[in-house]
C-alpha cells in the first residue's frame, strides 16, 4: 500500500477545497494534496456553466468553469499537489487517510492537518417522501445538470421543477434554452428560497411561471412520469384537498436544499450542527476535533461561491498553522447564538483574540424574508457590540457582519455573541 | 416452436427463481420466463424481508408447515447462494398489558407448528435488546430462528445459480396464453412466441390466477394487498432487532427491522386494492405507517427517510396458500396466493414443485454437473483494505467508486452488467450492488451509471433505462433535434 505524507490534506477538489489548499501552502504549508473524486477539479463549478460567479471575491462576472479555473491555476502555480479520480474510503481521528483509484489503488495518506470540503448534496424524492409511483423522470437538479452540461443529454421534454433554489431555477431556464419546456416553478415556502436575481433572469424573462405555497402532492406514471399533482399548502405545510392541479410532464425537477455532505465528519465523532448540517467551527474553520478544518458548503450551504471561497481560504490558513505547530491556542470562547428571525449564525464559536490578526466574519441566513430596511444587531451578554443595516433579508440569502479589531476588549470578558435581525 | 422443454416456469419472483434452481438439479431443459426486464420485479423486490420463524400461520395450513419448513432451510439455501442473511431473532412486542395473553398464544401456536427456540421475555431484557423500543414495553415474545435477508439477491442469486446450471431464462417474456392439447398443457404463448414444454409451473405471484383461468381452472382468485414503506438512512437510525406489534387479524402489524444492509425498514400497512400494478404511495398509507411504527420505537425520525416504497401481497382468496397439481390439467403446477410468509416458505414450496412434478410423472434424474453454489462477484465495501488493494490490482476498475454512498465500485457494476443473470437497468444495478441505494438516492451515480451501462451493453445513453422499455432516463442529445412531429404530438 503506497502511503503519502503531506502537511495538509483538502478532501475534495471544489471551490473550498482550493482555496483551503492554496491558502494553506502560501502560509507556508510544504506539502499540500488535494484528493478528489472526479477526474478533474473544480468541483459542481465544472457543470455550472452560466455566468455569475466572482463577483465578490474577483470583481468579475465569470462561468463556473472559468471560475474554478482561476482557482486550479493558481492552486498548480504554489505547487498544490492533486490526487484525483480517487474517493476516501476512512479518515481516522489520528489524520491516516485511506483512499482508493483505479491506478494506485488503496492510497494512504498522513496529513498534519485535514480540511473537510466535500461540499454537499441535493435532498431527493425519497428524503421528502413524494407520495405516487416511482417511475423514470425523477431527477434532483443538480444530477439534471451534469446529464446536459457535462455528459450533453437531456433527460426529459416536459418538465415541472419543484422547489426555486438556485440550481432549480437555473436549470429551469437551461432545459428551455436547450429546446425542452418547463411547464413550472413550485415552491412550497410562501417566498423564493433561491437569490431573486436567479428568479428575474431564469425564471421571468423565461416566461417560467413559479407558484409560491404549492407543492407535488403526487407522481404519476407507471414507467416514466406522465404527470405530476400540483397542490396548494397549509400552514402546516400540508397539501390542501380539493386544490390539485394535475399537470401533464415527464420529468420533475428537484431544487429542494442542498445537505452538507457530513458523512466523514459524523463517523470520526466531530460535533454537527443539526440546523446547518455542517461541523460547529471555530472564527478559524476548526471543528472539535483537533486537526480538523472545514470549508465551504461542508460548513453551511453558501449562497455565493466567492464566499465559500473566502471561508475556505480562513480553513486553508488554519489548517496550515495547524500542520506548522503554529495555531494560536484557544485561550477564550464565546458562542455564537441565533436570535430573532435568525436561522443560524456561522461559526458557531469565536475566539476574540483572533480579532487580533484582523477583522472576523460572522455569517447567518434569516428565517423569514423582510422586504424593508432592517437592522442586524450583533450583542454581547446583551449589550450590542454592532449594528448595521441592511436594505432587506430573505432567507435564500445569507447576511455578512463583520467585526472588526477595536471589538476584542470587548468582547474577551463576554461569554455569548447573539445576532437579531430587526425590523427598524 | 423448435425447442421442447421439460418444465416451464412462469415467474421470476423468489419462488420461481427457487423452484428453477431446485428442478436444475436433474436433467432437464428447463425455461423461467419473467414478463419484466429483469427477474425480482414483483412481490419480490417490495416485502419486509423476514424470514419468519413460523408462529403466525393456523396450524395445520400450508402456510405454516411451509414457514417452519423454509426457515430452516434459509442457512443452507443463503450460503451455497452467497447471500446475506442474519438469524438474528426476531420479537413480537406487547404494548399493552393484555397484549401479554397474545404473546401466550402465538408461543402456542409456534409450538403447535413445531417452531422452535420461542421464549416471552421480560419488558427489560426486551428494552435491553432494543434501547430504542418504546417504554411501554411490557414484555416479548422472542424467535429465535427468525431472521433478515437481502430479499434481491435471494431472488436474483436463485435465478442466476439455477442459470449456471443450465436453466434458460427468458426476460421481458409475458405470457398470454396456455397451450393445451386434450386438457393437457403442453406450453405457453407469449409475446415472443410460443414455447412447448411438458410441464408448466405457473409461480406468476399476482397474475398467478390469471394463469389458472388460461388453463380453465376457476375459483381462485388473487385479492392484492398493498403495503406502505419508508426506508431510513443508516448512519442516523439504527435499529437492532426486528420488532413486530402484536398481530391483528389481517396483519403481523407495522414492522420496524433493520434490513440486511443496515438501514431501518418500517411497514407495512394493509390496504386491499383491485389493480395488480397499485404500488402508488399513499400520503394516508404513510402517515399510518409512520404512527404504527413510533408505537413501537418513538425515537423515529421522518428526517432520516431516505425513501418510500409500496408493494402488494399477492394474497389468495383461500387464505392459505395455494400449491397443486390439478388433475383437470395435467402438466400443470400452480403456486398462488403466495403472501406472507411466502419468502420464507419458498425454498420449501420449490422442493414441493419438485415432488409434485414427480408425482404427475415428471422423470428426474440427477445432474452430476449440478453446482449449488453460485458464483459471487466480490463486494468493495466488505473488503479489508488489503483485498480491495489485491482486487485493484487485479483489476482496475475496482479502484473507482461510482457510488459514494453505499462504496460501489466501476468493478462491481461492470461484473453485475455481465452476470449470468445479467443487469441490464438502472434498477436492476440498484438491487445487485446497492448503488443509488443510499441517502443521496443516485444523486451522484446516476450520470456516471448510464455511462456504463450503455458502454457495456453496446447501445446508445438515451436506451439506458431505469427498468426496461419505456423507463428510458434520457430523451435526447442536447445537439440533437427531434422530429418535427414529435413535440407535435407532445402537445
Amino acid at each position: 500500500m503506497e502511503t503519502l505524507c503531506c502537511d495538509v490534506a483538502v478532501i475534495g477538489g471544489g471551490p473550498g477545497g482550493l482555496a483551503a489548499a492554496i491558502a494553506a501552502r502560501e502560509r507556508g504549508a510544504a506539502r499540500v494534496l488535494v484528493i478528489e473524486r472526479a477526474e478533474e477539479l473544480g468541483g459542481i463549478l465544472q457543470q455550472c456553466i452560466h455566468n455569475g460567479f466572482g463577483l465578490e471575491a474577483l470583481g468579475e462576472d465569470l462561468p463556473g468553469p472559468a471560475y474554478a479555473q482561476r482557482f486550479m491555476d493558481r492552486a498548480s502555480a504554489v505547487g498544490v499537489e492533486g490526487l484525483l479520480d480517487t474517493m476516501v474510503l476512512e479518515v481516522t481521528p489520528g489524520r491516516h487517510i485511506l483512499a482508493s483509484n483505479s491506478r494506485q489503488g488503496v492510497v494512504e495518506v498522513e496529513a498534519g492537518a485535514v480540511v473537510f470540503s466535500m461540499g454537499c448534496r441535493e435532498r431527493t424524492r425519497g428524503a421528502l417522501a413524494i407520495p405516487g409511483t416511482r417511475p423514470a423522470g425523477v431527477f434532483t437538479a443538480g444530477t439534471a445538470q451534469r446529464l446536459v452540461n457535462i455528459e450533453g443529454f437531456m433527460p426529459g421534454r416536459r418538465f415541472v421543477v419543484l422547489g426555486s433554489g438556485d440550481i432549480g431555477m437555473i436549470m429551469a431556464r437551461r432545459l428551455t434554452l436547450e429546446g425542452a419546456h418547463v411547464e413550472r416553478v413550485l415552491e412550497i415556502m410562501p417566498y423564493l428560497s433561491g437569490l431573486k436575481r436567479n428568479l428575474v433572469q431564469c425564471l421571468l424573462d423565461f416566461d417560467i411561471p413559479l407558484q409560491l405555497k404549492r407543492t407535488v402532492s403526487e407522481i404519476k406514471g407507471t414507467n416514466r412520469v406522465e404527470a405530476v399533482v400540483s397542490s396548494a399548502v397549509d400552514e402546516a405545510m400540508q397539501p390542501i384537498p380539493g386544490t390539485e392541479e394535475t399537470i401533464p410532464c415527464d420529468t420533475l425537477l428537484l431544487s429542494v436544499g442542498l445537505i452538507p455532505e457530513n458523512e466523514l465528519s459524523r463517523r470520526l465523532g466531530i460535533a454537527l450542527d443539526p440546523v446547518t448540517g455542517g461541523p460547529v467551527v471555530d472564527e478559524g474553520m476548526g471543528t472539535s476535533l483537533s486537526g480538523f478544518f472545514a470549508a465551504g458548503n461542508v460548513v453551511h450551504v453558501y449562497d455565493l461561491v466567492d464566499w465559500v471561497t473566502l471561508a475556505g481560504e480562513v480553513a486553508g490558513r488554519s489548517a496550515a498553522d495547524y500542520a506548522l505547530g503554529r495555531r494560536r491556542p484557544v485561550q477564550a470562547r464565546l458562542r455564537t447564538v441565533a436570535g430573532e428571525n435568525v436561522r443560524y449564525v456561522v461559526p458557531q464559536w469565536f475566539d476574540p483574540n483572533s480579532l487580533e490578526e484582523g477583522p472576523q466574519q460572522l455569517q447567518l441566513r434569516v428565517r423569514s424574508p423582510v422586504e424593508e430596511k432592517v437592522k442586524v444587531v450583533v450583542s454581547a451578554d446583551g449589550e450590542e457590540v454592532v449594528r448595521k443595516t441592511e436594505r432587506y433579508v430573505r432567507p435564500g440569502e445569507m447576511i455578512t457582519v463583520r467585526l472588526t479589531q477595536d471589538l476584542a476588549g470587548r468582547l474577551r470578558s463576554a461569554h455569548e455573541l447573539r445576532v437579531s435581525v430587526v425590523k427598524q | 416452436m423448435t425447442s421442447n422443454y421439460d418444465v416451464i416456469v412462469i415467474g421470476g419472483g423468489v419462488v420461481g427463481c427457487l423452484t428453477a434452481r431446485a428442478l436444475s438439479r436433474y436433467q432437464l431443459r428447463i425455461l423461467l420466463l419473467e414478463r419484466e426486464a429483469d427477474v425480482c420485479s414483483g412481490t419480490s423486490k417490495a416485502n419486509t424481508a423476514i424470514i419468519h420463524a413460523g408462529y403466525d400461520a393456523r396450524p395445520g395450513s400450508l402456510k405454516a408447515a411451509l414457514n417452519v419448513a423454509g426457515n430452516r432451510m434459509y442457512s443452507q439455501v443463503c450460503g451455497e447462494l452467497g447471500v446475506l442473511f442474519e438469524r438474528n431473532g426476531t420479537y413480537v412486542v406487547a404494548l399493552e398489558d393484555e397484549d401479554r395473553h397474545t404473546l401466550e398464544e402465538l408461543r402456542e401456536r409456534g409450538r403447535r407448528n413445531g417452531v422452535p427456540g420461542l421464549s416471552i421475555i421480560s419488558a427489560e431484557q426486551m428494552r435491553k435488546a432494543e434501547p430504542l423500543l418504546s417504554e411501554q414495553t411490557r414484555g416479548a415474545l422472542f424467535a429465535e430462528t427468525g431472521g433478515i435477508v437481502d430479499p434481491f439477491m435471494m431472488t436474483i442469486a436463485a435465478a442466476e445459480n439455477a442459470v449456471e446450471n443450465g436453466v434458460e431464462l427468458g426476460l421481458d417474456t409475458e405470457v398470454t396464453g396456455l397451450e393445451l392439447r386434450q386438457g393437457r398443457v403442453v406450453g405457453v404463448k407469449t409475446q415472443r412466441g410460443v414455447f412447448a414444454g411438458n410441464y408448466v409451473v405457473n409461480s406468476a405471484g399476482l397474475y398467478s390466477d390469471w394463469i389458472m383461468a388460461m388453463a380453465g381452472l376457476g375459483g381462485f382468485c388473487i385479492k392484492p394487498r398493498k403495503g406502505e414503506y419508508y426506508v431510513l438512512d443508516r448512519e442516523k437510525s439504527q435499529v437492532r432487532q426486528v420488532l413486530f406489534p402484536c398481530p391483528t387479524p389481517v396483519s403481523k402489524g407495522i414492522v420496524v427491522t433493520p434490513t440486511s444492509h443496515g438501514n431501518t425498514l418500517v411497514g407495512p400497512n394493509a390496504v386491499n386494492t383491485d389493480l395488480r400494478d397499485d404500488v402508488v404511495v399513499t400520503r394516508q398509507g404513510l402517515e399510518e405507517v409512520f404512527e404504527g411504527a413510533q408505537r413501537l420505537v418513538p425515537s423515529l425520525d421522518k428526517r432520516d427517510v431516505i425513501a418510500v416504497f409500496a408493494g402488494l401481497r399477492a394474497a389468495g382468496s383461500t387464505g392459505d396458500f395455494l400449491i397443486e397439481a390439478p388433475r383437470e390439467v395435467p402438466g400443470l403446477v400452480s403456486l398462488a396466493g403466495i403472501e406472507s410468509p411466502g419468502f420464507t416458505a419458498a425454498p420449501a414450496i420449490a422442493e414441493r414443485v419438485v415432488d409434485l412434478l414427480r408425482e404427475s410423472g415428471l422423470a428426474l434424474t440427477p445432474k452430476r454437473s449440478f453446482n449449488p453454489e453460485r458464483h459471487a462477484a466480490p463486494r468493495f465495501a466488505e473488503l479489508s483494505h488489503r483485498q480491495q488493494q489485491e482486487l485493484i490490482e487485479r483489476d482496475p476498475r475496482y479502484g473507482r467508486v461510482v457510488c459514494r454512498c453505499e462504496m460501489v465500485t466501476e468493478g462491481e457494476i461492470v461484473a453485475a452488467i455481465h452476470a449470468p443473470v445479467p443487469a441490464r437497468t438502472y434498477d436492476g444495478l440498484k438491487r445487485r450492488t446497492r448503488l443509488g441505494a443510499g441517502r443521496c438516492q443516485g444523486g451522484f451515480d446516476t450520470p456516471r451509471v448510464i455511462n456504463i451501462l450503455a458502454r457495456e451493453l453496446g447501445v446508445q445513453r438515451t436506451g439506458v433505462s431505469k427498468r426496461g422499455k419505456g423507463s428510458e432516463l434520457l430523451s435526447r442529445g442536447t445537439k440533437d433535434v427531434e422530429m418535427a412531429g414529435t413535440d407535435e404530438q407532445r402537445e
